[in-house]
Parts: structure tokens; sequence; C-alpha cells
């Protein structure tokens, strides 16, 4: 590490900005998904299958993981006063 | 005194006026993606955001002396040097806005505070070290970390929900993306609010009006939250119109990836100590979301028109503000800023009426993007053919 650049907080921010910038979205993709199970092959959109209890356990439980980050976010921020 | 109390009452509007076109050059950082996909009509998407950015601008005021005390040494600080600095940042912000191009607001007031600073007191009174530190390395990275994390978001996305049917999917994206575009907004609030705190701050120290050492006063925070919302709710509609539908056209699923990139960089940084400027990180984020998304055409060449501003930001702004400065001290006393802030009003109101012919409107922000920042049916409407026709 030296004066002109950070490296070490530049790789951290790659780091957990991948994790919560790209992770959080997939993670939320994949609750969308369990919330809207591909339907059967006969038909293109019409086929609106509805998920087990444990797609909606699941997906509700990611999307509370999802929720709790963005908490996590704004206390960050709060954080720094 | 009285002279001197007249040159504090103008550097503080001054200070508020380049706060809120902070706010509008900026509205399209955080709800660009939102208004362009139809998650948010453009009116409620200003509005969701300006509330959000007041919000942010009372979350924490941590940061707002460092900006200026980093950069300039204090001592050569005179409201003088702070009002000509400001007037280089908010001829700049209103230029680059007038061109559709999303440049950096802290680099604007940056440069011009660095600018005015140089022709009063000579280079040495920059922390140079500081400069590139603080300012120029983050500049160059972050567009780069943000495109990254939003490839990778984008491309993870759109892999794991590529077999769910159309309607739920743009809905579910639409509903993630108001979240991550509100994120977005509280930070900018937080980061950017304080930035014009810190200067009006930094001047009120250098007038002797505060001791050294002192916090932004509560009248300073509430002004700067205000101007900042206002500014925001006024929306910078060619900005917006540039970063949502000019670079990328957006689907849902990219402006979440693309927002959330645009979140977790900004707030990380802060965590790390970085100032960032959001827009470098929004624009980048909205390439990212591009890149990353099959069949995506990124324009490249308006990308490359933006960098290019990007690069003259903090010098243009510097300039402006060094020739302002000269004109002040040149003439003098109260009487050189007054001369200066007329000026600087007399181009605001020029800028201003030249967007409105034609106009970029909430009503035709999302036209269809025909190689320009003004679309065809509003043009075409300025020649005299009033054919007007509301993109969906």
């Amino acid at each position: 590490m030296n004066s002109w650049i950070n490296l070490d907080a530049v790789w951290r921010i790659v780091v957990v900005g991948l994790l919560t910038g790209a992770g959080l979205p997939a993670l939320f993709a994949l609750g969308l998904r369990l919330l809207n199970p591909p339907g059967p092959a006969d038909g293109p959109s019409t086929g609106r299958t509805t998920p087990g209890p444990v797609g909606y356990a699941l997906a509700g439980l990611l999307f509370a993981v999802v929720l709790a980050s963005i908490g996590w976010g704004i206390s960050v921020i709060v954080g720094h006063s | 005194m009285t002279g001197n109390d007249a040159v504090l009452a103008l550097m503080v509007v001054t200070a508020l006026g380049f706060d809120f076109t902070n706010g509008f050059h900026d509205t399209g950082n955080a709800m660009a993606t939102s208004i362009v996909t139809g998650a948010l009509p453009p009116r409620v998407a200003v509005a969701v955001s300006a509330v959000l950015n007041l919000v942010g601008a009372f979350l924490s005021t941590a940061v707002a002396a460092t900006i200026a005390n980093g950069l300039v040494a204090s001592g050569e600080v005179t409201l003088t040097v702070v009002c000509a600095g400001l007037t280089g940042s908010i001829l700049w912000n209103l230029a680059t806005w007038y061109l559709g191009i999303p440049s950096s607001s802290s680099h604007a007031l940056i440069g011009g505070v660095i600018g005015a600073t140089v022709a009063a007191a000579g280079s040495s009174a920059v922390k140079w070290q500081g400069l590139v530190s603080k300012v120029i390395v983050p500049a160059a990275l972050s567009p780069f970390i943000a495109g990254l994390v939003a490839v990778a978001g984008t491309l993870l996305v759109a892999r794991i929900t590529r077999d769910v049917s159309e309607l739920p999917r743009e809905r579910g994206f639409r509903l993630g993306q108001i979240g991550s575009a509100s994120m977005v907004s509280l930070a900018h609030g937080t980061n950017d609010a304080q930035k014009t705190m810190g200067v009006i701050t930094l001047a009120l120290i250098a007038n002797g009006t505060l001791p050294a050492g002192a916090k932004a006063p509560d009248w300073v925070i509430l002004s700067c939250a205000v101007a900042i919302a206002l500014g925001t709710y006024a929306g910078g509609w060619r900005v917006i119109r540039a970063l949502g539908k000019g670079l990328v056209e957006i689907a849902p699923p990219q402006g979440m990836a693309a927002e959330s990139a645009s979140a977790a960089v900004i707030l990380c940084s802060t965590d790390f100590g970085y100032s960032l400027s959001t827009t470098h990180v929004a624009t980048g984020s909205i390439l990212g979301s591009g890149v990353g998304w099959k069949g995506a055409v990124v324009r490249w060449q308006l990308a490359r028109r933006m960098v290019t501003a990007w690069l003259f930001t903090l010098p243009a702004a510097a300039l402006v503000g060094a020739a302002a400065y000269w004109v002040a001290n040149g003439i003098g006393g109260t009487a050189g800023v007054v001369v200066i802030f007329v000026v600087l009003v007399l181009a605001s109101v020029a800028f201003f009426a030249a967007s409105r012919y034609p106009a970029v409107t909430p009503e035709n922000v999302n036209a269809a993007w025909t190689g320009s920042v003004i679309p065809e049916s509003a043009a075409a409407k300025a020649k005299g053919k009033a054919k007007d026709e509301v993109g969906s």
C-alpha cells in the first residue's frame, strides 16, 4: 500500500461490491424463480404453475435476506455520522 | 462589515445554487433506469428520489468538512475564492446538463474550488497528493469496478430467471429496481449534499463566522438538504434520457442489476473511506448491464463522449473558477463578488432558456433514441411542425 493508491481498499471494494451488488440481485432472482417455477413445456407463458410450500418458504427466506442486507446498507450510512 | 455580510450571503446562495444543480444533474444516476423501464412514472420517480435525497442528507454529516479540507490548504480559502470556485462548478454542471452528459458534480465542485484557490494563492495551496489519491484514482477505477459488478449481476440474474415467464419476470424486477434505485438516491443524498455543506462550513470558518473545526450548523444542513432535494425533483431530463435511453436499451432485470451494483459500490467505498462520484459509478454500472445482457446494444460512441467530458470536468471547472477569481479580485471587494454573481445568474438563465427549445420533459424522456438527447418529436416541434409524440 502506498500513499497514492490504496490497493487494499480497492480489492475490498471489488469483493464486497461483487458479493452485495451482484449477489443480492442473484438471490432476488432466485426468489423470483422459486415463486414462478417454469411451467410444463406445452405452452410458452400460459403455464402458471404455483410453487409448493417449500418454494414459498425458500423464496420468503431469500427476500428476507435481501431486505436485511438493505437494512445493513442503511445502517452503514447512518453509522458514519 | 456590511459588505462582508453581503459577500457571505452571496456565497451561501451560490453554494445552494450549486447544490440544486447537483441534484438535477444526478437524478438520472438513481432513476434513469427505473424511468426507462417503466418501473416508475417519470414524475413519481423524481419525487421518490427527491425525498430520499432529503432523508439521506440528514443521515450522516461526518464527511462534511473533509472534501475541501484534504484538498486545499484551508488557510488560503476566502469567501471570494469559494464564490469564484462555485461559479466554475455551476457553469460546468449547466453546460454538461445542457449537452445531456452525466458528468460528475463532485469533480465540478472540486475543480472549481481548486482553480480559484490556485488563482488566489498559487499551486502550493493545493494538496496535489490528496487530489490524486482521493479524487483522480478513485474516479479512474470506480466505473470499471461498478461495471464489473453490474456485468456479474446481469449475467447471474439473466441466467437464473431465463425460464421464468415474461410477465412475472418483468414485474418482479421492476419492483427490485425501485428498491435498488432508492438505495442509490439515499446514498447520493448522504454523499453529495454533504459536499456542499462542507464547502459552506469551510467558508464560514475561513470568514471567522464559525470557530475552526466547527461542524456544519443546523441551518446549513437543512438548507443543503432542501436544495438538493428540490434540484432532484426538478429532474435533469436530458441527463436521465442520455443515461437511460442513450447508452443501452435497458430491460428491468438489467436495470435492477445496474442500480444494485451502483448502490453496493457507493456504499462499500463510503465504508472504506473513498468518496466516489455517483455519476461515474452509475454510468459504469449501466454500461456493465449492457455488456452482460445478451443481445443488448451498447452505444460505445456515446460512452466515449461521456468519458471525454469526465476528463475535462476537473480542469474545465478549475479554469472557469480561476477566471471568476481573477475577475472578482480584479474588480475587488464586494463589487467583484457581486459582478461574478450577476454573470453567473445571467448565464444560468441563458442555459435554462436554451434548454426549453426544444425541451426534454417527463413526457418525451422515454422517446426512442435517435442519436441525440433531443427526441425527434421535440426537435420537429421546435421547427414548427407541431406533431407531438409521446413515447411509452
